[in-house]
């Protein structure tokens, strides 16, 4: 048993409110340079949809993720080293900037520049690539936002599987969902796993999976390895960039961008302990529907004391220790059973999980007949597919899923009950398996959501692995070329692309 | 006078290209690794890309290594088992072949590079430099083909293969062994000591990093660990077993 800590992140989509904050504060702090004016670290996406870049969880067109061979090694589906290899020059499974959607700014300043008119001035679109007019706006990181465009092309959602869809399309019947997404920071990345240049690595003291920009030479298999899609290349760098989980945030005790941000209150950070020794055990089952629970396999009790003794000989600062016995994440992933993994039939053991999102009731009419059995609807009933959820957060398992839905249904008819009718119903708590102690501290943290229990993060002690004296003096955040300055106009080596005009464009900076 | 140039371009200019080439790299790798990269625009634009780039990288690889090996190896070495004639005959049959593909390549990446708007939006003049460069080169060496073919002695071949042998082994040949030859030859030797020269100021230097040593990694996943300072400076690296 080798175990190490990871700070990761659980989504309550019970209260994402599609707002975009946490999209645009991510944008504004990371990616608003050239290059990467069209990659969101951070993206909400309105499900169902095809989502941003197009289609991603298709993998039989994009084959991201690992694929699990007949001898039941896994290797990444675009490939094992040979066959990466030997996709180099072209990449066959790398999305187009067309698929995420060309970026563009708009003449802002004819609008005060526009001489004496007779029709009102506008600002039109214009590439951010290549400088040129855009007649026409064909599709943005949102293009879908609230149920956009026809349910024809919405319904190649590819979590629509096994399930009748066409009656969704209808407008009495239909269904949505936000999905933010970022950087799962898997156990078992397919984008570290496919860089030929050994430049993604994970960090074994966060778990944060980062790209080495000095070692990055753009050859773009992390591209295709990440089944989510959150690996962007950049190119006007020719390198790849992907969210950094604010790390400079999270090092110091700060939740990231993302999390601080949130204004529906739904992200919580926390420490997981899990066994490193078994992970590739646990991304090998044979049945994708295992993967769940095999995640759930190598993530470690902090409470019990042989596990703690053995992250203290692995190097686990007792901060950690502390820290993962009160992780909101692990109460709501592994004691309360109500947070999921993205897509674990992956099998990157994504780190980056989801409570799934409750719904209205499908008809008023049923809505009448039910409540009387413990005051709970069946959760079969809600709006929203039991199998899409399903089919998004457990390989199709429905069961955890339901599960989960019943629990939160469980809080709300407690709390109800104690705070209207005045009455403690421990019965319904026992129906979910659940004690009313445990609902009661699931209403507070997945309810109240106070700050510091939503962010549980402890600080890394840099102090510690670094020697401050040979720092002193450095140059602080650069992009990775040491005090070089990658982005002066004039460079001995490889010159700087400034090829688009920022001042004739409009564009920032 | 013509004897001074051709000493200058045969005798020095290989020095001079040479070490720029190997300073230049080590200087750009010490001190530029952001900018150290393959510069791909696939995501920009895939058209003609799939076909152009991979008949370009397999052709010019294998022109590369033919170029290597039939350059540089002793004629007392090779004559054990061919005859130069023979030798000749294969270097311009197999040449001519990865040439033909190459040229294609080429042609499509640099008619993609010119005309597409957004390839040619975000390219930097070395960029295109170094593209055309490629093309005029290749175009010089198939045409020394009919040349070739024309002393099928081979006595060309020995030629350009002993000046070669000169150049690296510190014992240049005198220039003037060069002077019969055909102008396709002495323009392509130029042109290709050229792009040694340019080398270190453009993207070529991904060639110094193609990732061969992805084949040899143990397991598929990179953990990098800050803990244990003690007896160290930088951040550890550790490849761990297959997960």
């Amino acid at each position: 048993m080798k175990i190490r800590a990871q700070i990761a992140m659980v989504l309550n989509l019970d209260k994402c409110i599609g707002c975009h904050t946490c999209s645009v504060t991510c944008k504004n702090v990371w990616t608003s340079r050239e290059g990467m004016e069209y990659a969101w670290f951070n993206n909400v996406e309105t499900k169902p949809g095809i989502g941003y870049p197009k289609d991603w969880e298709n993998q039989d067109r994009w084959n991201g993720g690992w694929r699990r061979k007949r001898n039941g090694k896994i290797e990444p589906k675009i490939g094992g080293k040979w066959r990466i290899l030997a996709n180099i020059f072209a990449n066959p499974n790398m999305p187009e900037i067309d698929d995420y959607y060309e970026p563009f700014t708009f003449d802002y300043d004819h609008l005060k520049s526009a001489p004496e008119m007779e029709a009102f001035p506008t600002a039109r679109p214009r590439s951010l690539i290549t400088g040129e007019r855009m007649e026409k706006i064909e599709w943005g990181p949102n293009w879908e936002e609230i149920l956009g465009g026809e349910f024809a092309k919405r319904s190649m959602d590819a979590n629509f599987e096994g399930v009748q869809k066409d009656i969704y399309g209808q407008f009495e019947n239909t269904f949505m969902m936000y999905l933010p997404r970022l950087c799962e920071h898997c156990l078992n990345p397919t984008c570290a796993a496919a860089c030929p240049s050994g430049a993604i690595y994970k960090r074994e003291e966060d778990g944060i999976v980062l790209i080495d920009q000095d070692k990055c030479r753009g050859w773009r298999m992390c591209v295709s390895g990440c089944p989510y899609k959150k690996i962007y290349f950049n190119w006007s760098s020719g390198k790849s960039e992907k969210c950094i989980f604010c790390y400079p945030r999270i090092e110091a005790g700060q939740p990231t961008v993302c999390s601080e941000t949130c204004v529906g209150r739904i992200r919580y950070l926390g420490v997981m302990l899990y066994d490193a020794d078994r992970i590739e055990e646990a991304a090998s089952v044979a049945d994708e529907k295992d993967l769940y629970g095999a995640q759930m396999g190598i993530f470690l009790n902090p409470e019990d004391p042989s596990v703690i003794a053995q992250a203290r000989a692995d190097g686990v600062p007792d901060a950690w220790l502390e820290a993962a016995r009160h992780s909101p994440v692990y109460k709501m992933a592994m004691e309360w059973k109500v947070a999921f993994p993205l897509h674990p039939e992956y099998r990157t053991l994504p780190m980056v999980w989801y409570v799934p999102p409750l719904s209205p009731i499908t008809a008023a009419a049923e809505a009448g007949k039910m409540g009387t059995d413990g005051a709970m609807p069946d959760v079969r009933s809600l709006r929203i597919p039991l199998r899409y959820l399903a089919n998004l957060l457990t390989a199709g398992d429905e069961e955890p899923v339901a599960k989960g839905l019943e629990r939160m249904l469980a809080m709300r008819s407690y709390m109800r009950a104690k705070t209207i009718d005045g009455v403690i119903d421990g019965a319904i708590a026992k129906k979910v398996g659940l004690t009313s102690k445990q609902i009661e501290e699931m209403y507070h943290i997945m309810a109240i959501a106070n700050y510091e229990d939503r962010f549980v993060i402890p600080t890394t002690h840099r102090e510690a692995t670094e020697d401050a004296y040979e720092l002193r003096g450095q140059c602080g955040f650069t992009f990775g070329d040491g005090c070089m300055p990658s982005d002066s106009k004039v460079n001995l080596f490889g010159g700087v692309k400034l090829k688009n005009d920022k001042a004739n464009t409009g564009a920032l900076g | 006078m013509r004897d001074s140039i051709f000493t200058i371009l045969f005798v020095w200019y290989p020095y001079v290209c040479l070490t720029v080439f190997l300073v230049g790299s080590l200087i750009r790798y010490d001190r530029e690794q952001y900018s150290w990269k393959a510069s791909s625009s696939q995501i920009l634009r895939r058209k003609q890309l799939t076909w152009g780039s991979n008949l370009f990288h397999f052709g010019i690889l294998f022109l590369l290594f033919g170029h290597t090996v039939g350059l540089l190896t002793p004629t007392s070495i090779y004559t054990l088992f061919m005859t130069v004639e023979l030798k000749q005959l294969v270097a311009v049959i197999a040449g001519g072949v990865a040439g033909v593909v190459c040229f294609i390549g080429l042609s499509l990446l640099l008619h993609r590079r010119l005309f597409d708007a957004r390839i040619r939006a975000t390219s930097t003049r070395m960029d295109i430099v170094v593209l055309i460069i490629l093309w005029v080169q290749l175009t010089l060496g198939l045409v020394t083909l009919p040349y070739s073919l024309a002393h099928s002695d081979g006595s060309a071949m020995l030629i350009l293969a002993h000046w070669a042998q000169g150049i690296l082994t510190l014992h240049p040949v005198e220039a003037s062994t060069l002077q019969g030859l055909d102008w396709p030859y002495l323009t392509h030797l130029v042109l290709g000591m050229t792009l040694f020269l340019v080398f270190p100021f453009s993207r070529l230097v991904h060639i110094w990093s193609a990732p061969v040593w992805y084949l040899g990694r143990r397991g598929y996943q990179v953990v990098r660990t800050r803990r244990a300072l003690t007896g160290r400076s930088g951040p550890k690296s550790t490849h761990q077993p297959a997960e």
